[in-house]
């Protein structure tokens, strides 16, 4: 073949596979748009799951897979951040930094139901937390912290360099040099790092199966006490969340309506990991847009 | 004037805040390093007691073919067979698709490339595992039921969900490592007068490997601890698979589908935990072949 014939030929198969993972994308999302945005509703986003009988909700595992995310986001975010300025600004060049970087690296590649598995051993069972969104948001957290880490190291660094050599210049420690010069220079990329690690929650579902549970107790949402056993808010209750309840309804579900409602939860999902990664981008741009207009 | 009565006070100060703040962040590290250490403990202990407490032989464990709890016989090797055999099939379906969207957005058409296939990557790469395991269950399952021989699920129901879902670590890294090339290296190829493919294949390609079979091992990385999407669409029955139509288990799938089903400290439930421990030591591996990779880049 002519160098030439052969430059078109090849042109065109790498056109052909770039377009056709478009349309894969396109055919899925407007798959999980077009059969579950049908059956979402009110009812739909609000009631509670059937087991056997039709038209089930998925109210309380809506609920469950947010509230699991705010506890989730407490302990990961003063966890990660604080690995992460250790990271950027006390770490020496040695053996332990390596050390410690490749633990981040390994955390992060760990499959998430060796993780859930390590949950179930030690928070469900030797600690005694039990399935409980408490041992969920555990796992979660150390699902979520190298991401956090890496976000936070990568931030602090970016910050130019004159910033710090100003602060050491007026005489300030330097932890006050990071939490009031470096910190609110480094804020738009961990914010958008941290939405798009909280993102990562609601899709997770292999670590919850064991940790979380798989079922909900009757939650009374009238009742807000965290300590009361009923209240939504009890963090010591077990919780199916919404990726675990379609995973469930997929694997066993009894109902008749099981692909009507895997589809309507599927594009719920689908369009909070959306909104979430929307959210992101806005929100880290309008705070970059901020910082540097105060310049 | 400041007095020289102030200075110890301030340097007192000085001292809190940076003990603080370094007391602070190391015990965050601490934190990531007990987490790490316990983890490689615990699924280790349990992984290693089916063998030293329960006394199966190691061998018949790795190689042994038949698994039946009931009778005691405990053969993983159709799961690490199936584990292995997905990833690598995802691995071959979806790196010479991530690398032709890669050069896509780098060689062939990088002013509107990028911004029609960045945020198709950062989509899929954002779906959640389930959603991927609904989607083949309702879509593949059925089309390949219809197409070719057996049920629909299988390993090739397996091995294409995940070459989807893996798709955007390999192109994400292969992009990176495209961008970053030298631009003269292009422009004396071209200066050559060879043409754009002669210059993809002979001198963009061999340069970037190193950085593309990175993302290849990640994206195997990511397959092969992939727990719910597989399971949804493999089948999962306990044999060898003959053909890629045949339905066939994972380590993974095994072990989501049976660990809450057996007693804690039984045989049958410490034999699942050793197969979380051939998970955890796939992870070792997987790193390890990454930084090699990344080390024979640098040079």
């Amino acid at each position: 073949m002519k160098p030439k014939a052969a430059d078109k030929l090849a042109t065109g198969i790498i056109v052909f596979f770039a377009l056709l993972i478009v349309a894969v994308l396109v055919g899925m999302l407007g798959f999980i748009l077009f059969r579950g945005l049908s059956h979402i509703s009110w009812d739909f986003l609000t009631s509670g799951p059937q087991t056997i009988r039709e038209g089930g909700g998925i109210g309380p595992q809506l609920f469950n897979s947010l509230y699991l995310l705010i506890l989730t986001m407490i302990i990961t975010i003063p966890l990660g951040l604080g690995a992460g300025i250790y990271m950027a600004e006390y770490a020496k060049p040695n053996k332990l930094t390596d050390a410690i970087r490749l633990i981040v690296e390994v955390l992060s590649s760990f499959p998430s139901i060796v993780v859930g598995l390590f949950g179930l051993l030690v928070v469900v069972q030797y600690f005694d937390f039990g399935f409980s969104l408490f041992s969920g948001a555990v796992v979660l957290t150390i699902f979520n912290m190298p991401l956090m880490v890496r976000v936070t190291e990568q931030a602090f660094r970016s910050v130019p360099k004159e910033q710090k050599e100003a602060g050491l210049a007026m005489g300030l420690s330097k932890w006050k040099i990071i939490t009031s010069i470096l910190f609110p220079v480094a804020l738009p990329i961990i914010v958008t790092g941290t939405i798009l690690a909280a993102g990562r929650v609601f899709g997770e579902a292999a670590a919850l199966l064991f940790t979380a549970g798989m079922t909900t107790p009757h939650i009374n949402f009238s009742d807000w006490n965290p300590l009361h056993h009923n209240s939504p808010l009890n963090p010591f209750r077990p919780a199916e969340t919404l990726a675990v309840h379609i995973w469930k309804v997929n694997s066993e579900g009894l109902a008749p309506d099981a692909v009507q409602i895997a589809a309507g939860a599927s594009a719920v999902l689908v369009l909070l990991v959306l909104i979430f990664n929307l959210l992101a981008r806005w929100l880290g741009r309008a705070l970059y847009r901020k910082f540097t207009s105060i310049k | 004037m400041k007095s020289n009565q102030d200075t110890p006070l301030l340097l007192r100060k000085h001292r809190t805040e940076e003990w603080i703040g370094r007391g602070y962040t190391t015990i965050c590290v601490l934190f990531l390093i007990v987490i790490i250490v316990s983890i490689v403990y615990f699924v280790a202990t349990k992984g290693i007691s089916t063998f030293a407490i329960d006394a199966v032989s190691l061998s018949d464990f790795l190689f042994g073919t038949t698994w039946s709890p009931d009778d005691n016989q405990f053969g993983a090797l159709p799961f690490i067979y199936g584990s292995f055999l997905t990833s690598l099939l995802a691995a071959l379906i979806a790196s010479p698709l991530s690398v032709c969207a890669a050069l896509f957005m780098t060689e062939i058409v990088p002013s509107w490339g990028k911004k029609i296939l960045q945020p198709v990557i950062e989509l899929l790469a954002g779906i959640p595992s389930v959603v991927y395991g609904f989607i083949g269950l309702s879509i593949l399952v059925p089309f390949m039921r219809d197409t070719f021989p057996g049920q629909g699920i299988g390993v090739a129901a397996g091995a294409i969900v995940l070459s989807i879902m893996i798709l955007p670590t390999i192109t994400s890294i292969a992009t990176d490592a495209l961008g970053a090339l030298p631009r003269n290296l292009k422009e004396a190829s071209y200066g050559l007068g060879a043409t754009r493919w002669q210059t993809i294949y002979g001198v963009i390609i061999p340069t970037v490997l190193p950085s593309i079979l990175t993302g290849v091992v990640l994206g195997m990385a990511r397959a092969f601890g992939e727990a719910l999407a597989v399971q949804m669409v493999i089948g999962n029955a306990p044999h060898i698979p003959t053909s890629l139509f045949e339905s066939a288990s994972t380590l993974t799938s095994v072990i989501t589908l049976n660990m809450s089903n057996t007693v804690m400290g039984s045989v049958q439930n410490n034999a699942l935990w050793s197969m979380a421990m051939i998970l955890m030591l796939m992870t070792f591996v997987f790193v390890f072949v990454v930084r090699l990779l990344e080390r024979r880049h640098k040079i």
